[in-house]
């Protein structure tokens, strides 16, 4: 039997010698997604590193390893090798206590990314998928809006505790780029919550394995197809400002005017070195792979592949996903070998004048057109413990 | 489920430590911090009891306590960076006339 | 008692109590302002064991992400330009604020008023999607409900919040 999700022909039993394999997905989920996130980051160095040179018509790294495969190995022993200096006028708990908020907020937030749906059989036979994350939490999407929130400290404190006055601008700089651009990311994965008609991650996946724009008279070969994701359901817009803001999100080109004041001794992390510089380093490259799942699992169909015919839905859901994060990573590092960086007036000025007033005036438009496509209730039934009693008595 | 009586009386015990520091401290965003705290525990007390009867009421109170706060703090942050631009000093014990 | 609800219930209240009672205690405003994002991220924790979890992720975005930044810059611009300032000193006020405190709260626990709930609590079962997102859209958006109108006017609050900011916070020129 076939589960509309995953389209295998077999699934797992949900019961193994007394055991509830699908309680047992989280567990397995975490060892993965840290493998995964952790283990990912020498390899984005090195594609960095590859990509840019072939822009800027070099060879990259080539003498370690075959084809240079292990100059992030070679890199971080040497970083370990280097000296660890602390100023001595630094606060330093905070000091300690910055790059490990930057660490961990970026990868707290990759936990509820939906990699892909794991069909299980109950007892009776019936099919029922799981999808694959650490937590599939019912507000996913806000929990990494939050998550992406709590990134601004591991920057202002950063930029504190160096007790260096032109840190601490460049610091309060860096933060108030981050949090001009949480607010056009909110607003473009607001335009795909009123599509998709619910926050959880898995949710939006599954919306988006419709025909194109509910469409039933076209081919089946196009159900969750590329035509029918969200970058075309939300009429193309918000994915673009939504890639504009992660990429501000991230700090990465042509957004990254605080590492460009790192040059100038006035940037935030002026004043790590060794380890501490590689956590920020690390958490730039966690955070980068969590805002291209985000964008991968909302606007590009998540685990959906991209065309709904037997070779290719064979391949498990994961290896899409794991595909558009990389795609999305290739983009950024594209941009950043092509584009110049933005002056810190053009930055704020993009984000509050340009894509805030775009964002909230494409907002109205999908709700407007979400009204006249379902005008009744939407796509959300009615929940029978939501409507609360007693209380209109009292309004008058 | 832990009965609402516990929360009750951890909201209470958030709210005398904010107000302990709101009496307490010479700083007067240390002081608008302290406030922050009371207005937590409040919340706190709304969501518990809106739990313990089942209905929405106390999460939307909730809501827009948060939105309140939000705008309360901006603007009141905005006076006390003005108030150290007329004095170059914040301390509370200094400031103690309304006008300047 | 031993069960997981509780003793998750005991350890969050002890962080949550820890952490205010430094946000008082501490000398720097930094850290005073650093425990009260902690304290803000476990009310939110909590909070999510009530059952409101879209309130839990907006207390995080909200107070957590926002607010606390906003208290930190202020508290870095101004550390800037006169770290002499922001120094505390000890008075009279301090041992009379510990007595009204205690006080107060000795009042509230043993008055009974906070100890027993005149009513049953709600079920589990009723509760299970108290918090959702598609609940308090409900309950935000019904016209039977009093709160499509103060979610309106809070919107004009907002504007007038960020008017106010910025006609404050400006510098003349002069």
């Amino acid at each position: 039997m076939f589960d509309d999700l995953t389209h295998y022909n077999f699934s797992l039993p949900s019961e193994w010698h007394g055991v509830s394999l699908p309680l047992l997905v989280p567990y397995v989920a975490i060892v993965c997604f840290l493998g995964f996130s952790l283990g990912l980051v020498p390899l984005l160095v090195w594609m960095e590193r590859t990509v840019i040179a072939f822009i800027q018509d070099r060879i990259g790294p080539n003498r370690v390893g075959p084809r240079g495969l292990f100059q992030t190995v070679a890199d971080s022993i040497k970083l370990f090798f280097k000296e660890e200096i602390r100023p001595k006028s630094v606060d330093v708990r905070i000091y300690y206590l910055a790059p490990v908020l930057a660490a961990f907020t970026a990868l707290a937030g990759s936990a509820v990314l939906p990699w892909q749906f794991i069909p299980f059989h109950d007892a009776a036979g019936r099919i029922f998928s799981v999808p694959f994350t650490v937590g599939d939490v019912n507000i996913g999407l806000l929990y990494i809006l939050a998550m992406s929130s709590l990134q601004v400290y591991g920057v202002v404190l950063a930029g504190w505790s160096s007790n260096n006055k032109y840190s601490l601008l460049g610091g309060l700089r860096a933060a108030a780029q981050l949090i001009s651009y949480e607010l056009s990311m909110g607003l473009a994965l607001l335009c795909v919550i009123v599509l998709a008609g619910s926050l959880k991650l898995s949710d939006i996946v599954q919306a988006q394995n419709i025909k194109p724009f509910g469409i039933e008279s076209l081919p089946d070969i196009l159900k969750g197809s590329f035509f029918s994701w969200f970058w075309l359901g939300s009429l193309g817009v918000p994915v673009v400002l939504y890639t504009i803001a992660m990429i501000a999100e991230t700090n990465r080109a042509p957004f990254d005017l605080p590492e460009a004041e790192s040059e100038l001794v006035a940037g935030f992390h002026t004043e790590y070195t060794s380890m501490k510089f590689a956590m920020f380093f690390m958490s730039e490259y966690i955070s980068m792979l969590t805002v291209c799942g985000l964008n991968a699992a909302v606007f590009w169909g998540g685990s959906l592949p991209p065309l709904n015919i037997w070779p290719l839905t064979a391949v498990p859901g994961a290896f899409w996903f794991i595909l558009k994060i990389m795609m999305g990573i290739f983009f950024y590092i594209w941009l950043r070998g092509t584009l110049p960086r933005l002056r810190y007036d053009a930055l704020m000025n993009l984000g509050w004048k340009r894509m805030l007033p775009l964002g909230l005036v494409w907002l109205f438009l999908l709700a407007g057109l979400n009204l006249l496509r379902e005008p009744n209730d939407g796509p959300v039934p009615p929940n029978p413990n939501a409507v609360p009693q007693v209380q209109s008595a009292e309004r008058n | 489920m832990v009965p609402t009586h516990f929360y009750l009386v951890l909201a209470g015990i958030l709210f005398t430590i904010g107000v302990i520091g709101v009496l307490v401290k010479r700083n007067p965003i240390v002081i608008f911090m302290c406030i922050e705290l009371m207005l937590n525990a409040a919340n706190l007390t709304f969501v518990a009891l809106g739990r313990h009867f089942g209905q929405t009421n106390g999460q939307m109170y909730v809501v827009f306590a948060l939105a309140v706060a939000a705008a309360e703090v901006s603007v009141g942050l905005g006076i006390i960076v003005m108030m150290f631009r007329q004095k170059e000093t914040i301390d509370i014990d200094e400031v103690h006339l309304l006008k300047y | 008692m031993l069960t997981a609800s509780y003793i998750l219930f005991w350890i969050l209240a002890l962080i949550g109590i820890g952490s205010a009672l430094m946000v008082v205690l501490a000398r720097n405003p930094v850290r005073s302002a650093l425990f009260l994002v902690v304290t803000f991220l476990t009310v939110a924790v909590l909070y999510i064991t009530l059952s409101a979890q879209f309130l839990a992720a907006v207390q995080v975005m909200v107070y957590a992400g926002a607010i606390m930044v906003l208290f930190l810059f202020v508290i870095m611009l101004l550390n800037l330009s006169a770290p002499e300032a922001l120094k505390e000193r000890g008075t009279i006020q301090r041992p009379i604020a510990l007595i009204l405190g205690a006080m107060f709260i000795t009042a509230l626990i043993f008055s009974q008023a906070l100890l027993e709930m005149p009513t049953k609590a709600a079920h589990a079962e009723e509760i299970a999607n108290l918090g959702t997102v598609q609940t308090i859209g409900l309950s935000l958006y019904n016209p039977n409900l009093p709160w499509l109108f103060p979610f309106e006017i809070t919107s004009i609050l907002l504007l007038i919040a960020v008017i106010g900011a910025i006609v404050l916070a400006k510098r003349k020129l002069d």
